[in-house]
């Protein structure tokens, strides 16, 4: 069996190890006087960029009504079967409306593959990643909590509008 | 002095000494987690107390509520009386070591060391050799694998690095012509260090402390990835407690010999303070914060090396023991033989 020489020829300054490790020693010693990358978590909050996929919300229009025509392809396409949605008709130029639209959170992997089908750009992902249940109900989300008003989603859509 | 005073100082000074020395280890301890985070780019623990200060009493109340767990195999004498041993030879190893010179209180005149034998680097070397035996009892006895490797591997990378480590200070002897650590201090004076006179033996000797403190890059008894903890595999509440106390306790007996012997001790390099005309208290106050001062330069330094170079192979380990550090240990007794012959120093 041939031997193959893994090692590098060293220089006799590499063999003496000692500039070398003066040269790691300074490394670390620079790396020490840098700015932290930790934040204070309760006290200091992680601001998302708009590329961040957190908790999916429904758009509220400025009118109040969500943007949802309940057509379902959210449900349809979502991979952990997190979706629940139940159409109505109504009076608005929509025609129909979810009466009932539920995610459960336990269940959500935040593929983002509902705001990828949504036609009408409704149901997208937010930069809310605090979600935390003491039991299971609780971790089932209705319209209630999904609602949000499409100021605080703009640069979610915009990145959507741009990118997708 | 009668019999009494002298058992009293001694007491007294055991006391002040074991206190700070135990209180030094629980911040050394902090001071390791704090700086490794900074070396990593992150903020390390800051929520016991103000930026985490009050984190080693956290720590110890932690480890004193843990179950004590005796393995069903280990053998349960041997098993108790290691991490006993590993705080023994780490407390009082320290006992030789000098803080300050000689002060005058009333009438009285106390060296700032606890024991100050004529002996004392012997005495370091001796109970420096008896804590192979923690590790040693401690990995044999657990019943367990990786800690009898840990153990073992222990016991060959002390013995070896203990011999670079007597010939290194074999120079500081030849120079000193004593082994009364007082001495040493003394005839190295305010700035003829001896780590200026052989910085061989003083590379050599730091090398070997790092190695017989078992701290990276030399900590092949408890390597994680390969011996889950080596020799403490099988440990944990304050037994546990007792080989981390050790550790850290070992840590400022390494620097506070480093200081001793290689960097001056007590004493000031450039201005000397005895000719300024400062109250008579004021000295000993500068001497022993400079040697405090060195020490805690030290034990960064230890805490610095441990973040920044990866551990040895140990094959790599060994042959840098005896085809390095040996011979340069030699090396460095013939150059201070040389140097005395030509500038009779």
């Amino acid at each position: 069996m041939s031997v193959k020489r893994r090692e590098k020829d060293l220089t006799l300054l590499e063999k003496i190890y000692i500039p070398e490790i003066v040269k790691g020693l300074s490394l670390t010693l620079k790396s020490m006087f840098k700015p932290k990358f930790t934040l204070k978590y309760p006290e200091e909050k992680f601001i998302p960029p708009a590329s961040y996929r957190g908790r999916p919300v429904l758009v509220q229009e400025k009118d109040g009504h969500e943007r949802c025509v309940a057509c379902g392809l959210c449900s349809r396409v979502c991979p952990s079967l997190a979706i629940e949605v139940q159409a109505a008709e109504t009076e608005l130029e929509k025609e129909r409306y979810p009466e009932k639209f539920e995610i459960n959170m336990i269940r959500c992997i935040f593929c983002g593959f509902c705001e990828e089908v949504c036609p009408e750009e409704a149901i997208v992902m937010s930069k809310d990643y605090e979600m935390a249940f003491t039991n299971r109900e609780e971790a089932i989300y209705g319209k209630d909590k999904l609602l949000v008003p499409v100021e605080q989603l703009q640069d979610r859509i915009d990145f959507l509008r741009k990118y997708k | 002095m009668t019999i009494w005073e002298i058992l009293g100082f001694a007491l007294l000074k055991i006391l002040v000494i074991v206190s700070i020395m135990l209180l030094t280890v629980s911040y050394l301890v902090y001071f390791e987690r704090r700086i490794s985070a900074w070396a990593q780019n992150r903020l390390g623990p800051n929520r016991v107390g103000w930026e985490g200060i009050l984190q080693p009493f956290a720590d110890v109340l932690k480890l004193l509520l843990k179950e004590d767990i005796v393995p069903y195999q280990a053998n349960k004498t041997i098993h108790t009386l290691a991490p006993i041993i590993a705080l023994f030879v780490a407390f009082t190893t320290y006992a030789v070591i000098p803080f300050g010179p000689t002060i005058n209180v009333f009438d009285y005149s106390i060296p700032l060391v606890v024991a100050d034998v004529n002996i004392g680097i012997l005495y370091v070397l001796a109970l420096t050799s008896l804590g192979v035996y923690a590790v040693t009892f401690a990995g044999w006895s657990s019943g367990s694998k990786y800690s009898l490797l840990g153990g073992i591997r222990s016991s060959a990378q002390m013995i070896s690095y203990e011999i670079s480590m007597g010939f290194s200070i074999g120079g500081v002897l030849l120079l000193a012509e004593s082994l009364r650590p007082l001495t040493i201090v003394e005839t190295q004076g305010q700035w003829l260090w001896n780590a200026w006179i052989q910085p061989i033996g003083f590379i050599t000797f730091v090398v070997s402390a790092f190695a017989e403190t078992n701290r990276l890059p030399f900590d092949l008894p408890e390597a994680e990835p390969e011996l889950v903890g080596g020799f403490h595999t099988e440990y944990s509440s304050m037994k546990f407690a007792g080989f981390f106390l050790a550790e850290y306790a070992n840590m400022i007996v390494a620097s506070g010999l480093i200081v001793t012997l290689y960097l001056g001790g007590y004493n000031i390099p450039f201005i000397n303070i005895e000719t300024l005309g400062l109250p008579a208290w004021l000295p000993v106050l500068i001497y022993i914060s400079a040697f405090l001062f060195k020490m805690a330069a030290l034990l960064f330094f230890f805490i610095w090396v441990r973040w920044s170079i990866p551990r040895f192979r140990y094959d790599q380990l060994m042959s840098l023991g005896w085809k390095v550090m040996f011979p340069l240990s030699l090396i460095n007794i013939i150059w201070v033989a040389a140097l005395i012959m030509i500038f009779n120093l």
